[in-house]
């Protein structure tokens, strides 16, 4: 029995994959549309969310200057733990999203390569979390009125794009949970989202956490983005290499290992029958 | 020599499940070995729980065995997954779908993974969709407000949008009402007449099974006990139906009451 009829060249496998990832933005972008209004009561919702946080500024008893730094301080923390907690959302949710529409088999059965289907996922997660993140941002500044003179715009979407790459990894190895277990896999990539930004001083400085959990802030990207952020949106400080090298080092490390991850959980559950929709 | 599309050789596959504390191992598929040539319609009956999906699943590299080998046109299942998956591609009894997203929409997505570009899903979908019979004017309805003869008939369109060579068919027309069960038959026939598509498949249904396939074969608890026409079946067993060729097989009606074994089996697989 020959094979060879059915062969594909190497050109013709990457084309594939390239169509591929353009499919899963492209339906990304479909149910993004389809769920329009769900999605702009969840904005809505993180808006107030973090103006709530924001508004913790406002009731301190300091200068007007230290007011608008602290508030700046809070935004930034708010706007990276909305922006982490959707690339979590979705890189998380590709198997439970499928499993609950009933496709994930057809998913993964198509010759699509799941490094390609995850990294679909991740684009469309940071383009559709940087809009989200900008909205929530340009919301709170108006409404409280705060004050940012020197903010480095460019620099700080540029470090967010950076740090999204460690983001997705970690993403990545959250996402095999709802496939080794259907019932809790989701809510336990919820609690890894909840750890990395408790320990990587989301609304405080890292230096006020016990030193173990400083230890761990030091692998965590989000301390990097956290760090770096707020020192570009509150004194224009650009694109600084002690904030880029140790995201770079970590989303080098992060996607391989989340990808080694995923696979493991992959053949976990073929080996044990759940895929399938019910789990 | 005719060219084989499918082998399978002492195909197991075992599930453990725990209940409390206990594990519990049932076989779905024990030492399942049989061939399918190129452009044959096999049809795999068996009632719910007697290793069909299971079967499906494996062929279709979204199981991994625990024993055995399977080739498709000669490309190993387990080894070769991503080669297998460009030839293959499956209807089940569940449409599954994106519910919010419409038929066009669906079928987008899948024929990207198979890397068809917009431009060639813009003139395909519509083609295909019309030879399913789905109207043109809900093409661009959500899935969800369509009915299930309809639903299933968009899963016909998306397996066929991806001109698979080997088509696992796992029960396509059960729940269906007789009419849409009649157009889903007659669009199998057609693929059979107008393609080079192999076809497995499985049904509990004996009638749609003598009635589209050249081989039938009877899986039983995870065991194949046979595979050949309909008529070597009646012949072998000396009997007039198919139905009472399953009652000589197994000394079972086919209506008869599943035990409990038989039901975690169904639920395993």
């Amino acid at each position: 029995m020959s094979s060879a009829d059915f062969s594909v060249s190497k050109r013709r496998v990457f084309r594939d994959e390239l169509i591929g990832l353009y499919g899963v933005v492209e339906r990304n972008l479909y149910l993004t549309k389809r769920y329009f209004l769900w999605d702009l009561a969840f904005l809505l919702w993180t808006i107030a969310n973090t103006l709530t946080i924001v508004f913790i500024s406002r009731g301190v008893d300091i200068s007007a200057a230290q007011r608008n730094e602290l508030a700046t301080k809070l935004l930034v923390g708010g706007v990276i733990w909305a922006f982490l907690g959707i690339i979590f959302e979705i890189v998380t949710e590709t198997v439970a999203w499928e499993r609950w529409e009933g496709t994930i088999e057809y998913t993964f059965m198509a010759p699509v390569s799941r490094p390609v289907h995850l990294i679909g996922m991740g684009v469309y997660a940071v383009l559709y979390g940087l809009v989200r993140a900008a909205a929530i941002f340009v919301a709170v500044v108006a409404f409280i009125g705060i004050h940012l003179p020197h903010a480095n715009y460019g620099a700080a979407v540029a470090l967010l794009a950076i740090a999204s790459i460690s983001f997705i990894g970690v993403g990545m190895m959250t996402a095999v949970l709802p496939l080794i277990s259907p019932e809790k896999g989701t809510q336990l990539g919820f609690v890894a989202q909840g750890l990395m930004l408790v320990v990587s001083g989301v609304y405080y400085p890292v230096s006020v956490l016990p030193s173990w959990m400083q230890w761990i802030a030091k692998i965590s990207p989000a301390t990097y983005a956290l760090r770096g952020n707020r020192d570009q949106i509150l004194h224009g400080a650009g694109l600084r290499f002690s904030d880029v090298w140790p995201l770079l080092v970590i989303g080098a490390l992060s996607i391989p290992i989340g990808l080694l991850v995923f696979r493991a959980g992959e053949r976990y559950a073929k080996q044990h029958g759940k895929l399938k929709r019910s789990g | 020599m005719s060219e084989q599309a499918v082998v399978v050789r002492d195909l197991e596959k075992v599930f453990t499940r725990r209940k409390g504390l206990q594990r519990r191992r049932r076989s779905a598929l024990k030492g399942v070995s049989f061939e399918i040539e190129r452009g044959e319609c096999v049809a795999i009956l068996g009632q719910n729980g007697s290793g069909k999906s299971t079967l499906v699943r494996l062929l279709s590299t979204l199981l991994l065995p625990d024993g055995g080998t399977a080739e498709i046109f000669g490309y190993d299942v387990f080894k070769e997954a991503r080669a297998v998956r460009r030839l293959v591609n499956r209807v089940s009894v569940e449409a599954s779908f994106f519910k919010k997203m419409s038929a066009s929409e669906n079928l987008s997505y899948a024929a990207r993974f198979y890397g068809m570009t917009p431009r060639q899903t813009s003139a395909q979908i519509p083609e295909i969709l019309g030879r399913v019979g789905f109207p043109p004017d809900r093409r661009g309805e959500a899935m969800e407000n369509l009915s299930r003869g309809m639903q299933q008939k968009v899963a016909l369109a998306r397996a066929l949008l991806t001109s698979p060579v080997l088509l696992l068919l796992d029960e396509p027309t059960t729940g269906l009402d007789p009419r849409s069960k009649q157009e889903v038959q007659s669009f199998v026939r057609e693929i059979r007449a107008r393609h080079d598509s192999t076809i497995l498949l499985c049904t509990h249904d004996m009638k749609e099974a003598e009635e589209l396939a050249d081989r039938i074969g009877l899986l039983d608890k995870g065991e194949l006990l046979f595979l050949e026409t309909a008529a070597e079946v009646k012949a072998r067993f000396g009997v007039e139906t198919i139905e009472e060729a399953f009652f000589a097989a197994t000394g079972r009606s086919y209506e008869d009451e599943r035990t409990e074994e038989d039901e975690e089996r169904e639920v395993f697989a």
